[in-house]
């Protein structure tokens, strides 16, 4: 019987593949976006103004204080009773971008702050604007703070994908779901599903350690 | 969308929401026992001299840390029957959510006590400490003070993945978002109460996390 349900498994494989292509579209997607809007309001975050210092941090707030899911379905059912009619895929995308910027905007403010208040001193008085400070001698020293927990909020963003699966995004915990009805192994096809996120999440991993302790070296050398 | 926002309906299911309140309370608790002495045999484990131990605490802990909790959810909930292992879903809510958050506190405690120089556990035998001594009056205090906040960051963590329980129809929270949605076609009410009271348990947790940053017991390493 097992060794039926595995060659029933193997033929719809291309099945998997398809939902995987789906993970690592709404996934990437929302990378790309997250990455973007987290720079952004991180940088306006460790700034002076109070105002929208703190309005940043309410909303990053109520982003950390609830389940990803809740978060899914507010958007996938709230949003329509407020006109705005959205398709599964784009509402996966709308929640996961959103979560991902709140978490990303959190990173890059602390590697902002973290840059000694000399440097800046030091660019005002050698007279660059506050852009060129920002672009020139702030953000490429945070950026070696910033990068490895960047990767692995990426990490973060790729598993919390699975969640969409929720509101029907066909992804390849959905498949694994679908095929379950069908398959009634519940270890071989969700021993499949993981399999098929550890191949990207797991290098991943790796490459966001690693780069922690190469960073971490060169800083102290220097 | 707001303006006609039903208050009614949400005092209405108050009981439930008490009630799915309480349930999330202790799935949560339950789990987070279970993770801490999960995550400090699987510690225990991955320094150990046994190679055949470490490795399999380092097979456990990436394995956990490259999957979504989704899927490791569906791979036991679809997975056990097979298995011929009947038990309710909230065990095996429960027991996933251990899982999980487990290989996480694993960890989190190796931090904290790689974190502690070693001359520190010299300069206790030194002095004619005996082991029991030297845990509780240098090791722990230290690896206390540095681990508490993330294992707090952890354990909201946890509180907020055990919405993912609702999935397979325990009833907590976010279930009781779904029933309001399903039963009265009022997601704005019912995912807008699931929220606000995940956001009550994620306050506490944050002000018990900076409390204890600045109490003197948890400050003795810095």
């Amino acid at each position: 019987m097992w060794s039926f349900y595995f060659n029933e498994l193997m033929r719809s494989l291309p099945f998997f593949l398809k939902g995987l292509w789906m993970t690592v579209a709404v996934a990437g997607l929302s990378l790309i976006a997250a990455t973007i809007i987290g720079f952004i309001l991180g940088i306006v975050r460790a700034s002076k103004n109070k105002i929208l210092r703190s309005i940043i941090g309410a909303w990053v707030d109520l982003i950390r204080g609830t389940p990803f899911l809740v978060q899914v379905f507010i958007v996938f059912f709230i949003l329509p009773s407020a006109g705005i009619e959205l398709e599964a895929f784009p509402a996966a995308v709308i929640a996961l971008s959103n979560m991902g910027a709140s978490f990303i905007c959190e990173i890059v403010a602390s590697g902002i702050l973290a840059v000694p208040q000399g440097q800046r001193e030091a660019a005002t008085a050698s007279g660059l604007s506050s852009f060129q400070q920002l672009r020139f001698i702030v953000l490429p020293q945070a950026m070696r703070s910033i990068i490895p927990p960047l990767v692995g909020q990426y990490v973060l963003i790729i598993k919390d994908s699975s969640v969409v699966s929720a509101i029907g995004v066909v992804d390849v915990t959905r498949v694994g779901w679908l095929t379950v009805q069908r398959i009634p192994e519940g270890l071989m096809v969700f021993g499949l599903v993981g399999i098929l996120y550890f191949a990207i999440c797991y290098p991943l991993i790796n490459l966001s350690n690693y780069m922690e302790r190469r960073m971490t070296v060169t800083a102290t050398r220097l | 969308m707001l303006e006609d926002f039903n208050f009614r309906v949400i005092l209405e299911y108050m009981p439930l929401y008490l009630q799915c309140f309480l349930a999330t309370l202790w799935l949560s608790a339950l789990s987070l026992v279970g993770a801490i002495l999960v995550g400090i045999i699987a510690c225990a484990m991955r320094l150990s001299q046994s190679k055949t131990l470490s490795r399999t605490a380092g097979v456990y802990i990436e394995s956990i840390r490259s999957t979504p909790l989704l899927v490791q959810l569906y791979f036991f909930y679809f997975g056990l029957p097979s298995l011929g292992v009947m038990v309710p879903e909230w065990v095996t809510g429960v027991f996933a959510l251990t899982l999980n958050s487990g290989a996480y506190y694993a960890e989190i405690i190796r931090a904290g006590i790689q974190g502690i120089a070693f001359g520190q556990i010299e300069a206790g035998i030194a002095s004619g400490l005996n082991y029991f001594q030297r845990m509780r009056y240098i090791i722990l205090p230290q690896a206390l003070g540095m681990t508490i906040r993330p294992m707090l960051g952890q354990a909201i963590v946890l509180v907020k993945d055990s919405s993912l329980l609702s999935l397979i129809s325990i009833m907590e929270l976010t279930r009781a978002g779904q029933l309001l949605t399903s039963n009265r076609f009022m997601p704005t009410e019912g995912f807008l109460t699931t929220a606000a009271f995940y956001l009550i348990l994620y306050y506490l947790l944050k002000t018990f996390s900076r409390w204890s940053g600045k109490r003197l017991i948890f400050m003795e390493a810095h």
